[in-house]
């Protein structure tokens, strides 16, 4: 019976494809007084992936909130993939997911295995993060929608937030590129068996295995890759700690599958939305069209982007290739210059 | 030259539209579209098939016109 459910017939925008644009958003909150507290360590300003609240001089709590439309036809996986996406906001700032909300839209007429098939999905990969779900908030809606907000628990000293790099920082990435564009094509049923396997197996990886990695090493700052696509949190990476990132693109892992499809101009709109968002701040150098796509791809539980201390690079490289086999080198920072992301 | 309308349709569906359209139109066909990720999606599709593509604007509407090359 789940399978009679189309999910992604019902959204007009899938995963964090339905994301409002930075611009937009900041127009929208334009005026709004924004309140401080000393113990707000990481606020709105800052366009981080979550917020982190002081509670004590060894412990600060992050909160996050994430959900979307389906992104899978399959109630289950959409609700795994749901859920692995908020949690990754969570180790994004270098924090542990603790404690869980459920966030959920559903059509009246939608059936209730699928619902409850959602709903497992998502509890499945809290529980595998060792997060609790205490409770949530549902509501009717034309088309579904499901996310998990999410508290998790950080030392103080110890928080990445997006814009702490410093100039000779290496950058990690640890799931490849083009989920998005595989996303896209799926929805126009041109996705192959072994794409779709592989979107899925990306979109359900917790992020964990990398957060649990990078703390061990002096890590500067980091995010993970979703809606604004590799070169959209990148650009917020850069702008943010006023330094200039020069990518090795034949390092960035690509999925190819994702460059047949760009080329052939399966692409999503919001990848068009994050070159216009980024694409000023980018030189592509000579890079291939199909290459520039893939790194403004929005990715839906994209994999975590991390720069660390150029001393400790190797150490974390050895170590994240054992633990998530799928991280790459791509890059490094260096001295802020006219271009805020050097393509080469 | 046949005309396709995909206005109101989101992504990758116009590009869909337009493969379907060449296949049984080979010399070239024209598509309205009204939004510019459909223009960009469409004639990146009309360079790997390699066609020549027009674009022409008007009030928001957009028409490309893909010629064998």
């Amino acid at each position: 019976m789940e399978e009679d459910v189309k999910l992604t017939k019902l959204a007009k925008c899938a995963g964090c494809g339905a994301k409002v644009g930075a611009g937009v958003l900041a127009k929208l909150l334009e005026n709004i007084p924004v309140r401080s507290d000393p113990n707000l360590l990481v606020g709105f300003d800052k366009s981080d992936d979550a917020c982190v609240y002081r509670v004590s001089d060894d412990l600060a709590i992050v909160q996050t909130l994430d959900f979307f439309p389906p992104i899978a036809d399959d109630p289950h996986l959409f609700g795994q993939i749901a859920a692995t996406n908020a949690l990754s906001d969570i180790y994004a700032m270098g924090g542990e997911p603790k404690l869980a909300l459920n966030i959920m839209c559903v059509p009246k007429d939608m059936p209730k295995e699928a619902v409850h098939a959602m709903l497992r999905g998502g509890y499945e990969k809290a529980y595998e993060a060792g997060t609790l779900i205490a409770g949530g908030h549902s509501i009717f809606d034309e088309e579904p929608k499901y996310g998990l907000s999410v508290t998790g628990f950080v030392h103080p000293d110890r928080i990445l937030t997006n814009s702490g790099a410093r100039e000779g920082d290496v950058l990690f990435l640890t799931k490849p590129l083009g989920i998005g564009i595989l996303t896209t094509a799926q929805r126009a049923e041109l996705l192959s068996e072994e794409g779709r396997t592989l979107a899925y197996t990306l979109m359900t990886t917790l992020n964990k295995a990398a957060r649990d990695c990078m703390v061990k090493y002096r890590v500067h700052a980091c995010t993970d890759v979703t809606g604004f696509g590799l070169l959209g949190h990148l650009y917020e990476m850069t702008q943010g700690s006023d330094l200039t990132a020069l990518l090795a693109t034949e390092n960035i892992s690509i999925i190819p599958e994702a460059l047949t499809l760009a080329e052939m101009g399966i692409l999503p709109e919001g990848m068009y939305r994050n070159r216009t968002f980024a694409e000023q701040a980018v030189d592509v150098g000579s890079t291939d069209l199909a290459v520039q796509d893939a790194l403004f791809d929005p990715q839906t539980a994209g994999g975590l982007l991390i720069a660390v201390d150029p001393a400790d690079a190797d150490a974390l490289f050895a170590e994240l290739k054992d633990a998530v086999p799928c991280a790459q080198r791509i890059g490094v920072m260096q001295q802020a210059g006219e271009k805020r992301i050097l393509l080469r | 030259m046949m005309k396709i309308d995909a206005r109101g349709l989101a992504c990758p569906e116009p590009v869909v539209r337009t493969q379907k359209a060449i296949q049984s139109n080979p010399e070239g066909v024209a598509v309205m579209v009204d939004n510019m990720a459909s223009v960009e999606n469409i004639s990146r599709f009309a360079k790997a098939r390699k066609y020549a593509v027009e674009v022409t604007e008007e009030g928001g509407d957009y028409t490309l016109t893909l010629k064998k090359a």
